[in-house]
């Protein structure tokens, strides 16, 4: 039985390059629409700034009772819009969804928490913005208070919470709501590792107990593990749909596809100064075991070409590799060397099993003399590490930028005697 | 309360009523929200509610009475006049003032959870409401107590004033509420509007004596007048002078108000989210 039947769902926004959205004046307006009622037999078309964005565009599916569908996509992909629609907080712009149940969606923990009111307040105020009856929060209480842990700060205003308590209330909430489809998205990038092991348990019950769920995340490792089906989005369009490992891999190989080679043609358009110009910047990834995507373990092969325009110049490239938090990693540089006029090439080695899942930015120096820089090419590769992981029960983010594989062995070194 | 929906654009009056009964419960736990946090952190607490018109009416009493020697209806004392039409003035002004802000100030809610989005504005009122309670019961204080004046027999007529203030507040409120989505200007109008009718309506005078005026006819149209000068007479009785003729006015222009807004408001909340 299905119960969800989306038909053709599209959402349209308005990008208004004047920037006349949220906490705009009615000055603004009047302005806007004098110069638009006096541009009309004006040739000047630039007041017309507007533009059409499709958020989401024709988007079909069908989604069975039961079933636990992973939604992956970048950012931007018409994710987040489009449980917007299911759960009703915006209108689609065409089409229509028919949902059969009760629906509950959690787009955020903790929706609507007042932080001058108590926790026990807190869960009658937020309870009741979810869905759920006076009756059902009164029959959850003491489970929700349990699996929070907040049972001494109950009668604190939440304001006075740590964020971490804050967001334990704000789970414990929504995992006790009893819909018959439920709609969750990022819920679980938030809280510590001891946290989103609990909550994955939870969606993991809950799903097991035979409802129908949507799930959004950039967590892979979870979607993988909770959902038995998996949409991919791109650009607001459904593009494909099916089982999750087939849907996750496809995913992950067009991310990897994406950037990792820049190849400039002509030299003209060709990033540089009258010293040195690029010619091309490749990160290779040596797959194994037939995978399609670059995981932890998988071994790099960072290549440069680049234009020297000075005789017998003395060069050196340097490699930054940033976290995409800001980061560096690590900076590291070949031995300086005079070249002739010509191409350059470097390569370097970035092996497997060292740096951790995440994303990551690189950039590359040419320095002469070992002391000045000739060229910077900032952010010149971004590239994304997928999650990897064997006879490992936990699911939650791996601290740290690198995961190096180093000799550590535990052994038992003394047995109790036995008696 | 499981039942099929369908998502489409424009969707359909008769779920929402629908929806918005079931959400009921919604609107009284959001309407407990608002009152328990209204004196939060303050070291008066809730007798703000009673300082605040008391020290109103002091000022006018002061400032029209003794300083610009105004003249109440006769028979009646200057300072209850003052506080009469202060209690249901501020009655009006305060729940406008809310309903108007409800939805920017409730952002967070509209932009994650879905429910019909007329529970906002509903729910503004409750402060409004217990505050006017307090000044209501103040108000009888002081009339008995002070001046042993009682309520007049007219005061079977209070909840019909009572009413239509709600009335009034909610169809001009709702408008502004769904405007201010959009335009956050109407947050630096709404003050301005209500301190310029706090000396538009008659509340440190008597109708009485605009009463003789060409402009007579002009301050008729202003619906809040009966509201002002009708709640004075339900509790001051026929001493305090009310033209039933003012009520046309409020009738009529707050009865448009209301259905124009609402059908505003709900031509409109479905795109509240994309603005905030």
């Amino acid at each position: 039985m299905s119960v969800i039947v989306a038909e053709n769902i599209s959402k349209k926004y308005i990008i208004d390059h004047k920037n006349l959205r949220s906490g705009s004046t009615i000055r603004d307006w009047f302005s806007e629409t004098g110069k638009r009622l006096f541009s009309r037999q004006g040739k000047d078309g630039s007041t017309s700034s507007k533009e059409e964005f499709w958020a989401l565009k024709d988007v079909d599916f069908k989604i069975e009772h039961g079933d636990r569908v992973g939604i992956v996509g970048h950012n931007g992909a018409g994710k987040s819009t489009l449980l917007k629609v299911l759960s009703r907080i915006t209108e689609p712009t065409t089409g229509r969804v028919s949902i059969k149940g009760r629906v509950a969606s959690l787009l955020e923990v903790g929706t609507g928490f007042h932080p001058e009111l108590t926790g026990r307040e807190n869960i009658y105020l937020n309870g009741a913005v979810l869905g759920m009856t006076t009756h059902e929060i009164k029959k959850s209480f003491d489970a929700i208070v349990d699996f929070a842990g907040v049972e001494r700060f109950l009668d604190t205003p939440v304001k006075r919470y740590s964020s971490g308590m804050y967001v334990r209330l704000g789970f414990a909430i929504a995992a006790h709501l009893e819909p018959e489809i439920l709609i969750v998205d990022e819920v679980l990038a938030v809280g510590d590792a001891e946290f989103q092991k609990k909550s994955l348990g939870k969606m993991r019950d809950v799903s097991e107990s035979g409802r129908t769920i949507l799930f959004v995340s950039h967590n892979l490792t979870a979607v993988q593990s909770l959902c038995n089906k998996a949409f991919y989005f791109e650009k607001g369009q459904l593009l494909e749909q099916g089982d999750t490992t087939h849907i996750v891999s496809t995913y992950l190989s067009r991310v990897s596809r994406k950037s990792l080679e820049h190849i400039w043609d002509d030299l003209s358009k060709a990033p540089g100064n009258h010293q040195v110009r690029m010619k091309s910047l490749k990160l290779i990834p040596d797959y194994r075991d037939e995978l399609t995507h670059i995981d932890v373990r998988t071994p790099m092969k960072l290549s440069c070409e680049f234009w020297n325009y000075e005789d017998n110049a003395m060069l050196n490239l340097s490699i930054h590799l940033y976290a995409y938090t800001g980061e560096c990693i690590f900076n590291i540089g070949t031995r300086a060397q005079r070249f002739s006029k010509g191409l350059v090439g470097a390569v370097c080695d970035i092996p497997g099993n060292f740096l951790n899942d995440g994303s990551y930015v690189i950039s590359i120096m040419v320095v002469k003399d070992t002391s000045e820089v000739l060229f910077n090419l900032e952010e010149a590769i971004t590239f994304d590490i997928q999650d990897y992981r064997e006879g490992v029960t936990w699911y939650g983010k791996w601290p740290g930028y690198i995961r190096p594989q180093l000799n550590f062995s535990i052994s038992q070194t003394e047995p109790v005697p036995n008696d | 309360m499981s039942r099929n929906i369908t998502i489409k654009p424009g969707g359909s009056a008769r779920e929402y009523w629908l929806d918005l009964w079931e959400h009921r419960q919604l609107l009284w736990i959001l309407s407990k929200r608002d009152i328990s946090v209204r004196y939060k952190q303050t070291l008066l607490g809730i007798a703000w509610s009673v300082i605040r018109p008391l020290a109103t009416m002091i000022v006018m009493t002061i400032a029209f009475s003794v300083i610009a020697k105004l003249k109440p209806d006769t028979g009646v004392p200057y300072p209850l006049m003052v506080l009469g039409g202060i209690t249901i003035w501020t009655f009006f002004a305060n729940t406008f003032t809310q309903i108007s802000n409800s939805i920017t100030l409730n952002s967070n809610l509209v932009a994650k959870v879905y429910f019909p989005r007329l529970i906002m504005p509903l729910s503004a009122v409750s402060v409004g409401f217990v505050d006017f309670m307090i000044a209501f019961v103040l108000y009888l204080l002081i009339s008995i107590v002070g001046y042993g004046y009682w309520p007049s027999s007219n005061i079977v007529f209070l909840p019909f004033f009572l009413i239509l203030t709600f009335i009034t507040a909610f169809g001009f409120g709702l408008f502004f509420a769904a405007v201010n989505v959009r335009f956050r200007d109407i947050g630096q109008l709404i003050p301005f509007l209500v301190q310029v009718g706090i000396y538009a309506c008659p509340i440190a005078y008597s109708s009485q004596m605009v009463a003789g005026t060409w402009w007579y006819q002009y301050h008729l149209l202003n619906p809040v007048v009966s509201l002002v000068d009708g709640f004075r007479w339900c509790l001051l009785g026929n001493n305090a002078y009310f033209d039933p003729r003012s009520l046309y006015s409020t009738v009529i222009v707050s009865t448009i108000a209301l259905f124009l807004s609402i059908a505003y408001f709900r031509k409109k909340e479905s795109s509240f989210v994309d603005h905030l």
